[in-house]
């Protein structure tokens, strides 16, 4: 098993969701973000003063897959998250000890 | 706005208004009879500015009233308050990134549009100096002349509010009704695009529409005029920003991504302020309207009844449709019973406010429903964007409403030295008859005003352009058109 960490646009969390999907990988997390990479930051005005604001604005997915799907779902991410410009984001994978469902108490693969 | 009817346009209007004065005070005996007809007169405002230069007349000149003039002021302010209630109630609907835009797009027009009606927006609206009935003229620039030096004369012969307190409540209108578009045009126009958008539709659409419903003009109820009857701007605000939300909304297209990009309301609790900041200065809106203080009750009274029963009806829908009542269901419930009610609201019986109220939040609910997203489902595979039920609510209310005011109608309401042509209607075909003139007033207020909305938007869009960039639309356009955020967890 392995935890698929992805830092993506706001706005291509959709994609990427449908993208995994497609490959019955069911349940993922996603949170709001704010991040900074190569990408450089924003400049706002309030009232005439500047503030740089280094940290832009990201979406975090988080999901387990078990390892024959890792491939196809990293390249399902790629693909749905990419536009090429300065800015699309990173996957991280770390390796994944173990998972349990809760309600019935399954443990491994099973319960992902 | 209610009583403008007097005016035909120039000498004849001001002949004959001045002749109906006459006869009127002088078949009142009873001098209890003869104040209530100088309140009756005074209330009668709209027309001020056609009677401004004739008057001369020292019988019926009436001295500024301080009660009268106090609810106009009053008034002005609580309209003023609706602009950024408006700029609540849209921004709770958008998206998170866009809550800044959204609410600039109402908020700044305080600026732009106070800024533009007192130059020259009141002038072409209540002037007289190009003698149409279509629009006004250039006699009020600066607001030169309004009240006299010292601001304190009244409107006009008859009436008993200050001119200077008339040009300010009038200006109020101005600005919320160009707002009112906005939310056909959210998430994607772009900012510079809003901002000459706003000013030319408001000296070429919303002027005229004044003019010809309130100053006197074409299809007011002077004498000699079609006969309408719009008692706080169910027609000029309403009708005109519902019509051109609608073409605005087609001509610029739909958000990218419309309809499965479409996301709930993001701050329902704003919705719910913006609604009750906006229920809170209807009562301006409609209620000062009488122009008079001490029969303004009325339409005190139908405004907030008409809401309240808007606001019940919409949320019993959503109970027995959908098995819970709403928060974004009342709130836009109440809106749409305090626009069905405003072209009425000094017109009908209380009882018939309720029917009203009622009747428009069926039809304004059917209507979101087919318009689609408007925030709350998203459901709608329509390719017509209306973003925020501009249309929906304004448009179908404010068009019911007006038709509505022509069947219910009660003829002491609307008499016949005020609304001369109405009340003829009303007296020779009766409801059923205003009902028809109030029909051809509403079509003719869609032609002419999509048709003026279209060229304008076309030459903006050939100028500075209507959109955003895609990407920049993705970004989203707080940050984008502002250089700001509204919430950013960095600054906690």
């Amino acid at each position: 098993m392995k935890l698929i960490t992805a830092l993506v646009r706001p706005s291509k969390v959709d994609a990427i969701k449908s993208a995994l999907v497609a490959l019955e990988i069911v349940g993922m997390t996603v949170s709001d973000a704010r991040g900074f990479g190569r990408q450089k930051g924003q400049v706002e005005r309030y009232r005439g003063n500047e503030f740089t604001v280094d940290f832009l604005p990201k979406s975090k997915i988080v999901v387990a897959v078990p390892d024959e799907k890792l491939e196809a779902a990293l390249n399902a991410i790629s693909e749905a998250a990419h536009t090429g410009e300065i800015g699309d984001g990173k996957i991280f994978v770390t390796p994944l000890l173990d998972a349990i469902r809760i309600r019935t108490g399954e443990r491994g693969p099973i319960a992902l | 706005m209610p009583r403008s009817s007097k005016s035909g346009g120039g000498i004849t209007a001001e002949a004959t208004f001045d002749r109906l004065r006459t006869r009127m005070l002088a078949g009142i005996h009873s001098p209890q009879l003869k104040s209530s007809a100088l309140v009756l007169l005074a209330a009668g405002a709209g027309m001020l500015p056609l009677m401004a230069g004739s008057a001369k007349a020292a019988l019926t000149k009436m001295p500024t009233d301080g009660a009268d003039t106090l609810l106009m002021l009053m008034g002005s302010a609580l309209v003023l308050l609706m602009t950024p209630g408006l700029a609540f109630f849209y921004g709770g609907f958008t998206r998170a990134k866009n809550v800044l835009n959204t609410m600039m797009m109402s908020f700044f027009l305080m600026g732009l549009v106070g800024v533009l009606w007192v130059v020259i927006g009141y002038s072409l609206s209540f002037g007289t100096g190009f003698g149409s009935p279509f629009i006004g003229g250039l006699d009020f620039l600066m607001l030169n002349g309004v009240g006299g030096p010292l601001g304190d004369e009244p409107l006009a012969d008859g009436f008993a509010i200050s001119a200077s307190s008339f040009a300010l409540f009038q200006g109020m209108f101005a600005i919320i009704t160009p707002a009112l578009i906005s939310g056909a045009l959210v998430e994607r126009i772009n900012f510079k695009a809003w901002f000459w958008f706003a000013l030319l539709w408001s000296l070429f659409i919303y002027c005229p529409m004044a003019k010809m419903v309130w100053g006197g003009g074409f299809l007011g109820a002077a004498e000699g005029m079609m006969g309408a009857i719009d008692f706080a701007g169910g027609t000029v605000v309403h009708i005109a920003s519902g019509v051109a939300a609608l073409v605005a909304a087609a001509i610029v297209g739909p958000r990218t991504g419309y309809p499965e990009s479409v996301r709930p309301p993001h701050n329902v609790p704003y919705i719910l302020l913006g609604a009750g900041l906006l229920w809170f200065g209807w009562f301006g809106f409609n209620g000062a309207s009488f122009f008079a203080a001490k029969g303004a009750g009325f339409s005190f009274i139908t405004t907030t009844t008409s809401a309240s029963a808007a606001m019940l009806t919409w949320c019993l829908i959503d109970w027995f449709k959908d098995g819970k009542p709403t928060a974004v269901g009342a709130a836009t419930g109440a809106v749409a019973g305090l626009v069905g009610i405003t072209p009425a609201a000094g017109f009908v019986a209380i009882g018939s406010s309720i029917v009203i109220g009622a009747v428009v939040a069926v039809a304004c609910y059917v209507a979101v429903q087919f318009s689609g997203a408007g925030g709350v489902g998203g459901s709608s595979k329509s390719v017509l964007d209306e973003s925020l039920d501009a249309f929906s609510v304004h448009g179908v209310g404010g068009t019911l409403g007006a038709l509505l005011t022509g069947a219910l109608a009660v003829k002491e309401l609307v008499p016949a030295d005020y609304f001369p042509a109405a009340a003829k209607i009303l007296e020779e075909s009766g409801n059923f008859g205003l009902f028809l003139t109030q029909l051809k007033a509403v079509l003719f207020t869609y032609g002419f005003v999509a048709i003026g909305t279209v060229i304008i938007l076309l030459i903006i869009k050939a100028t500075v352009g209507l959109r955003v960039s895609p990407e920049d639309e993705e970004r989203g356009l707080d940050f984008v058109c502002h250089g700001e955020e509204a919430y950013d967890p960095m600054t906690n």
